[in-house]
C-alpha cells in the first residue's frame, strides 16, 4: 500500500506539470477581479483552445475528435495537476463530460466530424436539456414535443435547469415523440441549435439570488432528422449515457470543510473561552472530519483501481451525498457560533463563506440527482435492492396521472 | 498510486474468511453467550495453528514477521464472524506493547510464548467507570509491587499475564507486567453487556510487578498503544458493519409484507443506503489507518483516531439499524441483532468511548495544523 505515482504515471504527472507552469498562470482567474461573462468566456475559450492545441483536452476522448486517447488514469492525473491553478474549465464541463460521449456513441458520421472537434477545442459549447418542470427526478416525465414534418422534427415545449444555455451554441435535447406508448418508450434524443428561431431563453433567479440556470422555451423549432441521436423512441436508453455521466461529474461539494471549521473556532469563543475548547464544538469537528477524509480515501481507492486498469467499483455513489449534506451543516454550525452576529454577510456573498456555504448546500442536494434519488441508486444498483413499484410503467403515457403542481 | 492490499493479502483474507466460516459460525458464537466457557478454546487453536498469534511478531522472537496489514485483514475477518476469543487482548495489546515498549529480556520472555499461543496477555487500565487519568487512578505502585483494583479487564480471567498502568506518585504513572498466575492476585469474571467476550475484576495485593518501558511514561506508553491499537479494533467493527449490513439486506429481500418485499419500500432502502454509507466511510479510513499503522507515519494519531471514531460510528449505526430492518423478530434472542448490537457497544467502549475519541482526534487535529 503506498500512495506513490508508478513510473509512467510520475513522468506523465512531470509532462502535464510543465505544460501548465507554462502556460496556465496567464490564463488563471484573480481572486477580487470583476469581469464580465464575455470576458470570462473569451478567456475561457482561449483556454480550452490552447489545451486542445497542445493534447491536453478531452483526455479520454479518441485523437481523430480532437482527444488525446488517454487512459482513465492520466485523465485524473491532468484533473489533479490543472485544478492547481484557478483556470476556467467550467463552460464546458457538461458538454465534455456528458454531451460529447451521446454525441460520439450516437450521432452519425458526419456530425460526429462536424461537432467534436469543435466541442473539444472550446470553440463551441453545449448544454443538456433534460429537466423539465413536470420532469425532475422523473426525467422521463417530460412532455417537450417532437413531431416529425418530412424529413424534420417540430419541437414545442419547455426545458428548465439549463445551466450556461445563455451562452451556448448546441445542446442535447430529449424529446416525446410518441406520448401514445409508456413514457419510457416514447422518447427521442436529438442535437438541437441553441441559435435557432424559436429558442427562447429565460434566466431562473435562484434561492441564493444568483442566475447560474435558465429555463428553455422551443416554440416550432425546427431540427433535420440527420440531427437525431439514436433511433425514434429510444431516447431514454441515449440518456442513461449522459445521465450516469453526469451522476459521476457532478462529484463533491466545494467549500468550507472541518479544517475551515477549526480554524474559525480558533477565532471565536463560547462561555468566554475560545469555541475550539468546548466539548460540542469538538465533537461537531470530528464528525466532519471523518467524513471529509472517509470520502478523500475513498477517492484514492477509485482511482487506484483505475490505476491498476480496473473498473471502479461503486463506492463513489456516496460522494455527492456525503459532501452536500456535510455543506450545509458546516455552513449553518459556522454561523452559530457567530451568535447574532451570524446574520450578517459580505455584500459579495462569496460562495467559500459559511453563509455561501449555507445558502448553496439545498442546490447541491437537489443537482445531478437529489439525495433521494442517489439512495435509491445505491440501494438498488450497489445492494441490489428491488427497484420501486411503478404505476406507471405499462399505460401509455397520455393516461399517466399528472399532479397540478409544476 | 496502490491504495489496496496486495495479492498475497488478498489471499490471506481469503484463508481466513473461509477457516472462520467452518469454525466460527453462529452456534459457535453462541455457545459462548449461553455457556460457561469464557472462549472458544477450539477456535483460539485453530488460530494459533494458523500463526495469527504470530503475524508481526519478529522471527527473531519465534514470530512470523509480516506486517500489520495482515493483520488488519485479520481483524476485519474476525469482527465480521463476532470471534469469542482473545486475540484482541493478547494481540492487539500486549504484543503490541511488547514490541513497542518491552526490554530486551521481557521480550525475550513474552514473545515467543505469544507467538506459539502458549501464553496469553492484556492490558488493565480502566477501573470501573472513572475515565483512567492520573488523578483518578487508584492502582499504586511502589517498591516493585502493585495494589489496587482493575475493572473490567478484557480477558483478565483468562490472561497469563497483564500490562497493568498504576500511579507510581501524584503525578506520574507507569506500565507494568504482571503474572496474573503469581502471588498477590485475585481475579473473577464479571458479567458485561456481551457475554461472547469475558471480562474479569482483578484484584492486586502487592503482586511483584516489573516496569515496562520507561518510569513514568504510563500514559504516554497508553495512548501510543491505544493508537495502534485503535486501528485494529476499526478494522473489527468495519467487519462487524458489513456482517450486519448484508443481514439486514438478506432479510429484506426476504421477508414480504404489504405484498412485496419490504426491501422494495423506500423507508428500508433508505436506511440500508445510509449503512452503506457510514460503512464505506469506515472501511475508507480504516484504510488510512492501515497505511499508517504499518509504515509508522508521522500521521498515525490522526488516522488511528478517525478511523476509531469513523468505524465506531459506522458499526453502531450497521447494527441498530439491522435490529430496527428485522423488525420484532430482530429483538429475539434467537436471531443474531443483538450479537453485533452487543459486540459493536463492546468494541465502542473497550479502548475508551467515542467522546474521548472525537477529542483526541481534533486534538491531533491542531497539532497536525500548527
Amino acid at each position: 500500500m503506498d500512495f506513490a505515482d508508478t513510473t509512467e504515471e510520475a513522468r506523465f504527472r512531470q509532462e502535464a506539470r510543465s505544460f501548465l507552469e507554462q502556460h496556465a498562470p496567464a490564463l488563471a482567474s484573480r481572486a477580487g477581479t470583476e469581469e464580465s461573462e464575455s470576458d470570462f468566456l473569451s478567456r475561457a475559450k482561449a483556454w480550452q483552445k490552447l489545451k486542445q492545441e497542445n493534447g491536453w483536452a478531452c483526455l479520454n476522448w479518441p485523437k481523430a475528435f480532437g482527444g488525446r486517447g488517454a487512459t482513465p488514469m492520466e485523465m485524473i492525473i491532468w484533473n489533479q495537476e490543472e485544478a492547481r491553478y484557478n483556470v476556467p474549465t467550467q463552460p464546458f464541463a457538461i458538454g465534455l463530460g456528458m454531451c460529447g460521449p451521446v454525441v460520439m456513441g450516437f450521432a452519425g458520421d458526419e456530425q460526429r466530424a462536424a461537432y467534436l472537434p469543435k466541442m473539444a477545442s472550446g470553440e463551441e459549447i453545449w448544454c443538456q436539456l433534460f429537466s423539465e418542470p413536470a420532469g425532475g427526478s422523473d426525467v422521463a416525465n417530460l412532455r417537450t414535443r417532437a413531431v416529425q414534418d418530412g424529413d424534420e422534427w417540430v419541437i414545442n415545449g419547455q426545458k428548465i435547469w439549463t445551466s450556461g444555455a445563455q451562452y451556448c451554441d448546441y445542446g442535447i435535447l430529449l424529446t416525446r415523440t410518441d406520448p401514445s406508448v409508456p413514457k419510457h418508450q416514447g422518447l427521442t434524443m436529438f442535437i438541437v441549435n441553441m441559435k435557432a428561431p424559436g429558442v427562447e431563453i429565460r434566466p431562473i433567479k435562484q434561492a441564493s439570488g444568483k442566475s447560474g440556470f435558465n429555463e428553455v422555451y422551443f416554440t416550432d423549432v425546427r431540427i433535420k432528422d440527420n440531427h437525431r441521436l439514436g433511433a425514434v423512441g429510444d431516447g431514454w436508453k441515449v440518456s442513461i449515457v449522459t445521465l450516469m455521466n453526469e451522476r459521476l461529474a457532478v462529484g463533491s461539494a466545494s467549500g468550507p470543510d472541518a479544517k475551515e471549521m477549526l480554524a474559525l473556532a480558533q477565532t471565536l469563543e463560547v462561555d468566554d473561552r475560545p469555541a475550539l475548547e468546548n466539548k460540542a464544538v469538538r465533537d461537531r469537528i470530528a464528525t466532519w472530519h471523518c467524513e471529509q477524509s472517509g470520502l478523500h480515501f475513498t477517492k484514492l481507492r477509485v482511482q487506484s483501481a483505475m490505476s491498476r486498469g480496473e473498473t471502479p467499483g461503486p463506492e463513489n455513489s456516496i460522494t455527492k451525498i456525503v459532501s452536500a449534506n456535510k455543506l450545509q451543516g458546516i455552513g449553518s454550525y459556522g454561523m452559530d457560533l457567530m451568535d447574532m452576529g451570524g446574520i450578517l454577510v459580505d455584500q459579495d456573498g462569496q460562495d467559500d463563506s459559511f453563509y455561501g456555504a449555507w445558502l448553496s448546500a439545498p442546490g447541491l442536494r437537489i443537482a445531478g440527482g437529489t439525495d433521494e434519488i442517489l439512495r435509491n441508486i445505491i440501494a438498488e444498483r450497489v445492494l441490489g435492492l428491488p427497484g420501486d413499484v411503478r404505476v406507471d410503467k405499462s399505460i401509455p403515457f397520455t393516461e399517466v396521472p399528472q399532479g397540478g403542481k409544476g | 498510486m496502490n491504495f489496496e492490499f496486495s495479492e498475497e493479502q488478498d489471499l490471506l483474507r481469503e484463508q481466513a474468511r473461509s477457516f472462520l466460516r467452518d469454525r466460527c459460525d453462529s452456534k459457535a458464537v453462541r455457545t459462548i453467550l449461553e455457556g460457561a466457557a469464557p472462549f472458544d478454546e477450539a477456535l483460539w487453536k485453530g488460530i494459533v495453528e494458523l500463526g495469527w498469534t504470530a503475524t508481526t511478531i519478529p522471527e527473531a522472537y519465534g514470530g512470523i514477521g509480516l506486517g500489520h496489514l495482515e493483520l488488519c485483514v485479520i481483524a476485519e475477518e474476525l469482527g465480521r464472524v463476532l470471534a469469542p476469543t482473545p486475540f484482541s487482548s493478547s494481540v492487539y495489546l500486549a504484543t503490541e506493547a511488547l514490541l513497542a515498549f518491552g526490554s530486551e529480556a521481557q521480550k525475550q520472555a513474552y514473545l515467543p510464548k505469544l507467538a506459539a499461543g502458549e501464553i496469553i496477555g492484556t492490558v488493565a487500565v480502566a477501573e470501573g467507570t472513572k475515565a483512567p487519568t492520573q488523578r483518578n487512578l487508584a492502582t499504586l505502585a511502589s517498591g516493585g509491587a502493585l495494589s489496587g483494583t482493575k475493572l473490567p479487564v478484557p480477558d483478565g480471567d483468562v490472561a497469563d499475564f497483564a500490562i497493568v498502568l498504576a500511579k507510581d506518585s501524584d503525578s506520574a504513572s507507569s506500565f507494568y507486567l504482571v503474572d496474573l498466575n503469581g502471588a498477590g492476585v485475585s481475579r473473577s469474571a464479571v458479567s458485561t453487556l456481551d457475554p461472547t467476550r469475558s471480562h474479569a475484576d482483578i484484584v492486586f495485593e502487592d503482586a511483584p510487578a516489573d516496569l515496562l518501558g520507561t518510569p513514568g511514561a504510563g500514559f504516554e506508553q497508553m495512548e501510543k498503544l491505544f493508537d495502534r491499537a485503535a486501528v485494529l479494533f476499526a478494522w473489527e467493527q468495519v467487519g462487524g458493519a458489513e456482517a450486519a449490513l448484508y443481514m439486514a439486506r438478506d432479510y429484506a429481500m426476504g421477508r414480504f409484507a404489504f405484498g412485496r418485499p419490504i426491501a422494495s419500500f423506500q423507508a428500508i432502502k433508505h436506511k440500508l443506503a445510509d449503512m452503506y454509507i457510514a460503512h464505506t466511510l469506515a472501511r475508507s479510513n480504516c484504510y488510512y489507518g492501515a497505511w499508517a499503522l504499518s509504515t509508522d507515519a508521522p500521521e498515525l494519531s490522526v488516522a488511528a483516531a478517525t478511523a476509531r471514531v469513523s468505524a465506531t460510528e459506522a458499526f453502531h449505526e450497521c447494527s441498530k439499524e439491522n435490529i430496527q430492518t428485522h423488525g420484532g423478530m430482530g429483538f429475539t434472542w434467537e436471531f443474531d441483532c443483538h450479537l453485533y448490537y452487543r459486540r459493536s457497544k463492546l468494541l465502542s467502549l473497550n479502548l475508551g468511548a467515542l467522546p474521548r475519541w472525537k477529542d483526541r482526534l481534533v486534538t491531533q487535529l491542531e497539532h497536525s495544523n500548527s
